[in-house]
């Protein structure tokens, strides 16, 4: 492991976030994140309930607006850019919650995930997507608000695949999963970068993330308290004080 | 038969069923109107108080494409429908959308004021004379054995059958359909895939207005076209969406055929002004048993 984290470090930035400030409305969420993300490293962000963990990642998505600073992919400049843009980009997140088609099949559900691909590697992807989650094909026609909570997880990775992302972010994807399927959807995680996609993986689960990760930063209010190497943070004095509080 | 102390007439069997099948041809045009109004609601959550001027404003096209150039109203669904939906994509996205800043309250205000103002505008334009079209074929019709249909009402079967066909092959098979379905109930992961939500509001207030426009063109050939005609036909409308339960599609289709049917047999036994009052009575029984229309999800 040692000499391919070494190799990482020399990979070129594919996405930088320089100074980013986001909010809503009159409320300041973000202020001021510096963050990098190379090709092919998973990067984890990690930080306690409000800490703006979501606010940034909707901000990189064009759900919202940055308010200040800059979001730079690959030296191009994408601040305030629209969601269709970003997914064509190859940025694609993995909400918070899933947020799935509940009223729509799971086949329709991955074919939206290739609304902006259009139909021409659709199916080839879709036989992908499936041998990774075998469960979902086994489920094809059903209604994906039928799925149990860890099938729908499985869905919104496999919707956001079929977008054919360079970069996909990951929103608490462990959330309300049980231990042992928290421990698949890691390994999971692990392979689909082995496969060459960069991640961007949100987390509370601090120790499996950083087991997993390249790189780690850790946010309170707003704002990167702590970064670096995520073998050096595991063992960090400072992450145990400032986010486990001991 | 006696109902509310008054003594209904009885009458035999064939007037029955002849006012019950007219009752169809009408709720198939409820049903239209209806399918608009509850596809907008549907996707946009909000109801569209434009529906009925926009109705009137399709009817007075078609009446006009018919005086000044001779078109046949049929034939001008070629041009209202398209020219619907572009006029609809446009006052969504441009308009409606714009002034409302997604704000699902203000969207309702700003339908009702582009209501007014066509309403408004028609009344200047076009003053509130009533308007009819004469095709020459208005009254010839098939014997369908117990009653007699003429073709404009055939023709409002078929056409909103048809129409309703289109519409539900377009929403199951086209990635537009499909992203249509998506916004309606997760709009949030829907734009994260890279569909354009305002696009997609617009588009579907557009297919919203198509369907009207479709139906002012069946209408047309019956009915007199007058400012006010809107008003009547989406009151009408809304109870059909409601019934059917909000958002529903076949909810729309059923509750369109039975509003319809239970229009003419009230209007066959109460007479003309108080059978309407029987849409009303049936509205609110179906409430109180069941709150979230007859197709609604229950939520
Ligand atoms: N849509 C919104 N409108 C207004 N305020 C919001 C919105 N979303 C989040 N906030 C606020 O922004 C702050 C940061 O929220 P955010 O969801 O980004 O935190 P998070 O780090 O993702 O937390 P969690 O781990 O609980 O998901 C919170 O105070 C929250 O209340
Ligand atoms: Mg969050």
């Amino acid at each position: 492991m040692g000499p391919l984290r070494v190799s990482r470090k020399w990979r070129a930035a594919m996405l930088k976030l320089k100074n980013l400030q986001a909010g809503y409305g009159q409320m300041k969420v973000l202020h001021g994140v510096d963050l990098t993300i190379s090709d092919g490293e998973i990067v984890a962000l990690l930080g306690s309930n409000g800490a703006g963990k979501s606010t940034l990642n909707n901000n990189l998505s064009g759900v919202y607006k940055p308010t200040g600073g800059q979001i730079l992919f690959e030296g191009q400049d994408i601040t305030g850019m629209r969601s269709e843009s970003v997914v064509d980009l190859g940025i694609v997140q993995v909400p918070e919650g899933r947020r799935i088609f509940p009223n729509m099949s799971i086949r329709e559900n991955l074919e939206l995930g290739s609304y902006r691909r259009g139909k021409e590697r659709r199916t080839e992807n879709i036989d992908k997507v499936v041998a990774i989650f075998p469960r979902l094909k086994e489920r094809f026609g059903q209604l994906a608000g039928t799925l149990s909570g860890g099938e729908q997880q499985m869905l919104a990775i496999g919707r956001a695949m079929m977008s054919e992302p360079r970069l996909l972010i990951l929103d608490e994807p462990s959330l309300g999963l049980s231990p042992l399927l928290v421990e698949e959807m890691f390994s999971l995680i692990q392979s689909l970068n082995k496969e060459g996609l960069s991640i961007f993986l949100v987390e509370q689960n601090v120790m499996q993330s950083l087991e997993i990760a390249d790189r780690a930063y850790v946010m309170e209010n707003g704002s990167v308290v702590l970064s670096g190497a995520a073998a050096d943070l595991i063992d960090d004095p400072d992450l145990k004080k400032s986010y486990l509080g001991l | 038969m006696e109902f509310l102390g008054i003594t209904l007439p009885s009458y035999g069997w064939p007037t029955i069923a002849g006012s019950a099948i007219s009752g169809v041809f009408l709720g198939s045009i409820y049903a239209l109107v209806a399918l608009g109004l509850t596809l907008i609601y549907g996707v946009l959550h909000i109801i569209n108080f434009a529906h009925g001027a926009l109705l009137m404003l399709a009817m007075y096209a078609v009446y006009f494409l018919w005086s000044t150039f001779g078109i046949d109203p049929y034939l001008a669904m070629l041009i209202v429908v398209p020219g619907g939906f572009f006029f609809g994509y446009g006052l969504q996205r441009f308009v409606i959308g714009k002034a409302s800043h997604g704000r699902d309250e203000i969207i309702l205000l700003v339908t009702l004021g582009v209501s007014i103002v066509i309403e408004n505008a028609a009344l200047f334009f076009f003053s509130a004379t009533e308007r009819s079209v004469r095709v020459p074929y208005d009254l010839d019709g098939i014997d369908l054995g117990v009653t007699w249909a003429v073709y404009p009402e055939l023709a409002a079967l078929g056409g909103s059958f048809l129409i309703t066909l289109a519409l539900w092959v377009f929403m199951s098979r086209t990635d537009t359909g499909k992203a249509i379905r998506a916004v309606a109930k997760e709009r949030q992961g829907a734009q994260l895939m890279g569909i354009n939500v305002e696009h997609i509001f617009a588009v579907t207030f557009g297919i919203g207005v198509a369907c009207v426009a479709a139906a002012a063109s069946l209408l047309v050939p019956t009915y007199a076209v007058h400012p006010q005609i809107g008003s009547l036909f989406v009151l009408i409308a809304f109870t059909v969406v409601v019934l059917g339960g909000m958002g529903s599609f076949v909810g729309a289709l059923v509750g369109g055929f039975l509003i319809g049917i239970t229009e003419q047999l009230g209007r066959l036994y109460l007479g003309e002004s108080l059978g309407v009052i029987t849409i009303s009575v049936i509205f609110i029984l179906v409430l109180l048993f069941r709150p979230t229309g007859l197709f609604g999800a229950k939520s």
